[in-house]
């Protein structure tokens, strides 16, 4: 039983037609990629889940029900961090909890033990600018976490980090993830994320958007840190296979 | 993990000493002219005679700097008040912006020598006059800077907010108005430059006190060193209020001091 079900989705912006009958699901748990070519439409996916855009056609179910308009299970993640520069950290992890009418002081102390699983210990009172790259990335996904939401929305959240930085915070996402389990649409256009951290993997065509691919990940966990296994390493070729293919060029 | 460059000692005293030399070298050379070529004092005085005007008359200038400084300081919270206010409508109704903004423009191409006797012809000699003269002049640039600065929050924060479930307001005040504020601080320093001197026209034009008389009858008595020491006095209320608005500011916009690590 699906959590969140889209069923045959359009949206045309204009004349322009970004997604093109699209159907994903996602269950309870469960760790789905969104993968396609930088432009296709993947975040369009996300506006329409946050509230930001509506479908021409199609349906979109939560839990069974037809998503209503003002609906607001999911938790967002930019790409890029939209930290606010002139709140502290610990006041930029609140703004969730703040928006749900939650006491400031409460929402502090709902946020604050979860600092140091997040690598923001002694950072709470620190302004963004303090901050490296990959912390400030780390607490706008702590951000999103803070808000209690069923389902985790990440836009490319990796994708502004340099390639280093990257892979560490990847490899503590995963492990991050694999300690909570929290149920995630990731949208990415990096192959090598999408199998690191996917149970399943949609592949997107070139807008407008279709689904080109379902792909199981059957990799053992974790998968970060550590050699890529031969099932990892047979998913990302084949990805990367179908992505050149629907291009049309080839290696 | 605070900035890696500390802060040397007397940095910001050293960063002074070429506006100080400036300052000082200017006042020598009109010292020097005046003394060199034995010009009247009816004509120029030298900044010695106009110090020594101020000791004279400390008590005259004193009793006329309250009047002023209430003016400014009652015209300026009225003005604070209005733009605030006026800032908040636009923000959440754009049609009464596009509706009402060409008339604070044309508010503000109003030649003040012609609207200062008109005001005082209307409110009187009191202390009204003045105030709604130093609000006229001082209250379009905080309300642009307003303006200008809920338009120019970051759309990733506000997508990221609605994302959230936020209202328009909880947007406002988390978002929009914090967005605002470095803006809001560029207007309020323009603003508090014109604010004294607003408020000195305005008792000029009528008024039973204040520096602004003082200005005129040293004026219409022929001393100019007297209308200079007032001018000294109106110089430094500016440059009192300049400071406590950096003051101001350097608390509000803390965040913006701190250094940065990348």
């Amino acid at each position: 039983m699906s959590l969140l079900d889209i069923q045959n989705v359009s949206v045309t912006f204009g004349a322009t037609a970004i997604l093109d009958e699209i159907s994903l699901h996602v269950a309870k748990g469960e760790f789905v990629s969104i993968l396609g070519p930088s432009g296709a439409g993947k975040s369009t996916i996300f506006r329409l889940l946050t509230g930001a855009a509506r479908h021409d056609s199609g349906k979109i179910t939560y839990n069974g029900q037809p998503l209503a308009t003002k609906h607001h299970g999911f938790g967002f993640m930019p790409q890029r961090d939209a930290l606010m520069p002139w709140r502290r950290i610990i006041d930029n992890l609140t703004l969730g909890l703040e928006v749900q009418g939650i006491h400031r002081k409460n929402a502090r102390a709902q946020v604050t033990p979860l600092l140091a699983d997040f690598g923001l210990d002694g950072f709470a009172r620190h302004y963004p600018s303090q901050l490296s790259g990959g912390m400030r990335q780390r607490a706008a996904l702590l951000r999103t976490i803070a808000q209690n939401r069923p389902v985790q929305l990440l836009d490319e959240p990796f994708g502004a980090l340099d390639a280093l930085t990257r892979t560490q915070m990847q490899a503590w996402f995963e492990m991050r993830w694999r300690a909570a389990r929290w149920t995630t649409l990731l949208v990415t256009h990096d192959v090598r994320e999408a199998v690191a951290l996917s149970d399943r993997i949609y592949v997107l065509s070139r807008r407008p958007a279709r689904v080109i691919a379902e792909v199981h990940v059957p990799a053992p966990r974790p998968r970060m840190g550590r050699r890529v296994s031969a099932e990892a390493h047979a998913v990302e070729a084949q990805l990367l296979e179908i992505l050149l293919n629907q291009t049309g060029e080839t290696l | 993990m605070q900035s890696d460059v500390p802060r040397r000692p007397g940095r910001g005293l050293a960063r002074g000493i070429p506006a100080v030399l400036s300052v000082v070298s200017a006042f020598l050379i009109w010292e020097t002219y005046v003394r060199l070529s034995g010009i009247s004092p009816l004509m120029l005085p030298a900044p010695s005679r106009v110090l020594d005007q101020i000791v004279l008359n400390r008590a005259l200038l004193w009793d006329n700097m309250v009047p002023t400084l209430k003016a400014t300081f009652a015209g300026f919270a009225l003005s604070l008040t209005v733009a605030f206010s006026l800032s908040v409508v636009l923000d959440f109704m754009p049609r009464v912006r596009r509706a009402l903004f060409p008339i604070f423009v044309v508010s503000q191409t109003l030649p003040l020598v012609a609207i200062a006797p008109l005001v005082v012809l209307w409110f009187g000699f009191d202390l009204t006059p003045k105030v709604l003269l130093v609000a006229l002049v001082t209250f379009f640039p905080m309300l642009v800077a307003l303006v200008d600065g809920y338009g120019a929050t970051d759309p990733e924060i506000e997508d990221l907010m609605r994302a959230m479930g936020a209202t328009r307001g909880q947007i406002f005040r988390s978002a929009r108005f914090p967005s605002a504020m470095p803006y809001f601080f560029a207007g309020l320093r323009i603003s508090i430059t014109y604010a004294v001197v607003a408020a000195i026209f305005a008792e000029y034009v009528g008024a039973r006190a204040g520096l602004g008389i003082v200005i005129l009858n040293a004026k219409n008595s022929f001393r100019p060193d007297l209308v200079l020491a007032a001018v000294v006095i109106s110089s430094a209320l500016t440059l009192v209020l300049f400071a406590i608005t950096a003051l101001l500011q350097r608390v509000v916009l803390r965040w913006r001091e701190v250094g940065s690590t990348r």
